[in-house]
């Protein structure tokens, strides 16, 4: 699903790499926890995965696509094919849940009547059936993330890329999303999480990647947050 | 893609920006209406030469009696029948150039130029033999005065060789003068027009740098996240190049109506030439917008 050889990426003006030399490999229907401090590279290596930046060197390859080469006006037919989720959501504070999660739909040009049949689908998937009218501001943090999943989550994507999803949240929203996210992973549905959440990690044990100064420093299989933190 | 949702898009982002939109449409309108003037000058003058042209005639005068004494040229005395006889010659050897030529003699020279000057007091000084007579030469190309001119102008009995065509070319380096005024007034005003969708687009760019994120977020195509803001300074030139038709129309009006009393010896050129400018200036504004916004999207719309 994500596959990364030898990557290295340097922003320009900038003498240490972000991300020096990451070989992993990802596989189709796996969850992966990202870990590691601030300025680890974490958002490089999710970047990277959505094709917002190049490599330096090495080749990333998502979804059986080499990004290194894939022209920049395939970009959004393979974006189409991903979900992302965000730590403050990107809602749109002046649309309704349902127009928010349509508006994910009509930008990329589905017709209104399959709109108007998946919408409510995913919003009760999610857990927010009957809230379709609703504005975003009214919502709690937890539900305005569940409204920010059902819009990554819509197009039934293979990949959901969620960076640092519940660090806006409370302990106990927090659970509600991972659950969800659990849920979405279990419809094989590969997920990748950044998270600084120790709890959370600690708790769910899957596979946990973490990166330090730029360097993969530890792939493991059922793995907790850090040794000592 | 859906009509509807796009066009209440770009209804939302002028509305949002209305200031803005409102300095595009004027300067748009005020570039677009100067561009037509500059063109319908260019057709009047066109026009113009193309009418009068055919008519103007080079006039090569007879000295007179009277002239024997004031102009050295013709210090021989009044031109002889011969001399009038052999000017003839040269210039029906002169074909294709000449196209035509008609002999004016003294008499109805006197008789034009009475019927012309009708309250003139030299009318009862001057007799038949004070005007010359002359040939009236018409020539297939106007243009080529010079030739007639270095061919006549100093030969016995000649006074002089003019050209009716010099009148007119005044006139015409004045309305050129117009045109060219209109024409570097455009290109400022078009600049000033330019600069404005280049800023207007910036904005609105940044006031929805969240819906465009998260367009981009979700896979739309550069295509869609892009269309909106061209078609919001396309849509604009439009209401600025209505702006200046109707301008332009108003012109004409007034020329049709008011100029055209006043100035009668002149042809002006009707409404069907405004009404052919018009659709050139919609769709030069509409395109120039567009490219104008795409050219920013590029820098400010990363996608």
């Amino acid at each position: 699903m994500i596959r990364f050889d030898n990557v290295s990426k340097t922003y320009p003006k900038q003498n240490r790499p972000a991300l020096s030399d990451v070989s992993l490999e990802i596989e189709k229907g796996e969850f992966v926890f990202l870990v590691g401090s601030s300025g680890s590279g974490k958002s490089t290596f999710l970047r990277l995965t959505l094709r917002e930046e190049r490599p330096s060197s090495g080749e990333v390859h998502v979804m059986g696509k080499d990004l290194g080469k894939l022209s920049n006006w395939k970009v959004p037919h393979m974006r189409r094919q991903l979900g992302c989720v965000f730590q403050d959501f990107r809602l749109l504070p002046n649309k309704t849940v349902a127009q928010n999660v349509a508006f994910a739909l009509e930008v990329i040009g589905k017709p209104k009547s399959a709109i108007n049949k998946v919408v409510p689908e995913v919003l009760d998937l999610v857990g927010l059936g009957g809230k379709e009218d609703r504005m975003p501001g009214e919502l709690s943090g937890g539900e305005q993330q569940r409204v920010a999943i059902a819009r990554a989550f819509v197009n039934r994507p293979m990949l959901l890329i969620a960076d640092e999803p519940t660090g806006n949240l409370d302990p106990q929203n927090s659970v509600g999303i991972m659950k969800l996210l659990d849920r979405i992973n279990r419809t094989g549905t590969t997920v990748l999480m950044a998270t600084h959440d120790q709890a959370i990690v600690d708790q769910m044990r899957k596979r946990v990647i973490e990166l330090d100064k730029g360097l993969l420093v530890r792939d493991q299989a059922r793995g907790v947050y850090g040794y000592q933190h | 893609m859906r009509a509807q949702f796009v066009l209440s898009e770009i209804g939302v982002g002028l509305r949002r920006n209305l200031t803005m939109t409102i300095a595009v449409v004027v300067s748009v309108a005020l570039s677009l209406a100067l561009a037509g003037a500059s063109l319908l000058v260019r057709d009047q003058v066109n026009s113009m030469k193309g009418y009068w042209y055919d008519k103007v005639e080079v006039s090569i005068y007879f000295c007179t009696k009277a002239d024997a004494k004031n102009a050295p040229q013709c210090a021989a005395g009044a031109a002889t029948d011969d001399q009038i006889a052999a000017v003839k010659t040269d210039l029906d050897k002169m074909v294709p150039l000449v196209k035509s030529s008609t002999f004016e003699t003294q008499a109805e020279a006197y008789k034009h130029w009475k019927d012309m000057n009708p309250d003139n007091a030299l009318v009862s000084v001057l007799g038949a033999d004070a005007i010359p007579s002359s040939w009236r030469v018409k020539l297939n190309d106007p243009t080529r005065f010079d030739i007639i001119q270095s061919a006549f102008a100093g030969k016995p009995g000649i006074r002089s060789v003019e050209d009716q065509r010099q009148i007119l070319e005044n006139l015409f380096g004045l309305l050129n003068g117009l045109q060219t005024a209109a024409f570097v007034i455009m290109v400022l005003m078009l600049s000033v027009a330019l600069l404005l969708i280049v800023n207007t687009v910036r904005v609105s760019a940044f006031s929805r740098r969240r819906e465009t994120g998260i367009m981009r977020l979700v896979g739309a195509s550069n295509f869609y996240v892009q269309m909106p803001f061209i078609a919001e300074a396309a849509f604009a030139a439009l209401l600025g190049a209505v702006l200046a038709s109707g301008l332009l129309l108003l012109g004409n009006y007034g020329v049709q109506h008011w100029l055209a009393n006043k100035v009668q010896f002149i042809h002006f050129i009707g409404i069907s030439s405004v009404l052919q400018v018009i659709p050139l200036l919609i769709v030069a504004g509409m395109v120039m917008a567009a490219v104008a916004a795409f050219l920013t999207l590029r820098k400010y719309l990363k996608v």
